[in-house]
């Protein structure tokens, strides 16, 4: 299932984003269970508000981190992210 | 960061998931219950509202994020919307584990308001004959009103269903319930035999032919309704040659407080002779996770006996639980008796094998069966 760019990404009911001190790390939580995120996975999530899209999303990220090429990998995840279930378009 | 003298050894990783037994009450009678056979002991040492935040503010703060509200029935409380306001405050994902019995309306405004998470439903059986005989009283139509409110407040629909001799049979109606209720998560496990179910075993456990058949219809159930209605099946660990990797390791993610504030590693190790479990009252959960003897008593593999502890899958299923393995063997650092490594594997094989003769009457069932209620539990103190 391929993501569409241009539409607004925003967590599926049940899973909340948060930021653990405990593990130094972003963790995405839903009922019994969490997981815990990567720096990147992280810097990426954190920008789902139910108003950006992936291209926002991307944008936002090279503003952030100049220099890096980080198109594919940002979409790759991001389409992964939504096929788990985790991120769903209106 | 820690703090100066109480740093936790590099070893013992944090609590991640607090089940908080608000109470032992319950105005139900489950056969299979797994609190403990003298839980009404408990009643008048209930903690107080404060208590339970401090508990839950202690946890947090080691790092628990998780955290399940259950009993005994939650909402005999009424301070439950309170403790689980202020816990979705601390930042918890909080979980409300009901039988549905007292989630009015105004109750269940109040838990979504305060930011509970999802609410877990349990489910006694379909047909309302069955259903208050295993529950002992007058519940069903209740719990379909509750089923809907679940749904009119935005929350997924999860139920609960434990199965066993007495009611696999009707799995199908069972699931055909739970559609007509749009389940989107269906959890039909087979009571494990604790507590209450464990005094009543033989007369709970499912032959292998009621097994297969309702797994089949279980996967009847899958191939219509796809991801529209996600059901879940477990077997009797008895019906297993691997034990489960009971809470995934002792003391390592997994703290439950007892109505009373006991501190456990999981729900049922209070009976587990020679230990002193600490209380919530006298001591913070950091001293109790980290520096406990009980908490500590079978954390890593140190403690293990043979056959465990030359085994190439001791970290797979860290021996099993170690509450099965007192019960059934009279030791808990002995293998858990459902690994067909252990010697005392025939002990489980047995039980199996008699849960194979023919099913008997209901009529002349029930009668033996001890249900889980006040006077029974204080008989068996
Ligand atoms: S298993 Fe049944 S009796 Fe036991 S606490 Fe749950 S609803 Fe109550
Ligand atoms: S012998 Fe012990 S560690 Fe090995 S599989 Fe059996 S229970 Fe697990």
């Amino acid at each position: 299932m391929s993501l569409a760019k241009d539409k607004a990404l925003r967590f599926a009911r049940q899973y909340k984003l948060q930021w653990e001190k405990a593990q130094d790390a972003w963790v995405l939580l839903y009922p019994e269970g969490l997981i815990k995120l990567t720096e990147s996975a992280g810097e990426i999530l954190k920008r789902i508000d139910g108003q950006c899209s992936a291209t926002d999303i991307i944008n936002s990220l090279q503003a952030a981190f100049p220099g890096a090429d980080l198109q594919q990998d940002v979409t790759d995840f991001l389409e992964h992210a939504h096929d788990k279930g985790w991120i769903i378009t209106d | 960061m820690t703090k100066a003298g109480l740093s936790p050894t590099d070893s013992i990783k944090p609590p991640l998931w607090v089940n908080a037994e608000i109470t032992y009450k319950c105005p139900l009678h489950c056969v299979f219950c797994y609190n403990p056979l003298n839980y009404a002991s408990t009643f008048d040492k209930e903690l107080t509202t404060e208590e339970w935040l401090k508990a839950l503010r202690e946890a947090r703060e080691l790092g628990a994020v998780q955290l399940g509200i259950s009993g005994g029935e939650p909402l005999m409380r009424d301070d439950a919307e309170v403790i689980v306001a202020e816990a979705s405050k601390m930042g918890y994902y909080v979980n409300l584990l009901t039988s549905g019995i007292g989630l009015t309306e105004k109750r269940i405004a109040a838990f979504k308001a305060g930011g509970l998470d999802q609410i877990q439903l349990s489910f006694q059986d379909s047909t309302k004959e069955m259903n208050d005989f295993l529950s002992s009283t007058r519940t069903f139509d209740l719990k379909l009103k509750v089923a809907r409110l679940i749904k009119q407040y935005d929350y997924p629909m999860v139920l609960n269903v434990v199965l066993h001799r007495l009611n696999i049979d009707h799995i199908e109606q069972i699931l055909e319930m739970a559609e007509e209720m749009q389940a989107d998560h269906v959890e039909l496990a087979n009571s494990q035999y604790y507590a209450w179910a464990f005094k009543n075993r033989e007369h709970l456990m499912p032959s292998r032919e009621q097994l297969e058949h309702a797994e089949a219809v279980c996967n009847q159930f899958r191939a219509r309704l796809g991801n529209k209605m996600k059901l879940y099946f477990v077997v009797p660990d008895y019906y297993q040659d691997r034990p489960k990797a009971c809470m995934n390791g002792w003391g390592t993610v997994f703290l439950n407080i007892a109505p009373d504030g006991l501190a456990l590693p999981c729900h049922e190790a209070r009976m587990l002779p020679g230990l002193e479990f600490p209380n919530l009252r006298d001591h913070e959960v950091r001293s109790i996770w980290y520096e406990s003897e009980a908490f500590n008593a079978y954390r890593g593999d140190g403690w293990m006996k043979e056959p465990c502890r030359s085994c190439d899958e001791k970290d797979k299923d860290f021996g099993g639980c170690r509450c099965q393995a007192f019960m059934l063997t009279g030791d808990a650092r002995n293998a858990d008796p459902v690994c067909s490594k252990s010697p005392h594997h025939s002990v489980v094989t047995d039980q199996v094998a008699l849960a194979q003769q023919p099913r008997r009457p209901d009529d002349e069932v029930r009668p033996l069966i001890i249900f889980r209620d006040d006077g029974n539990s204080r008989r068996l103190s």
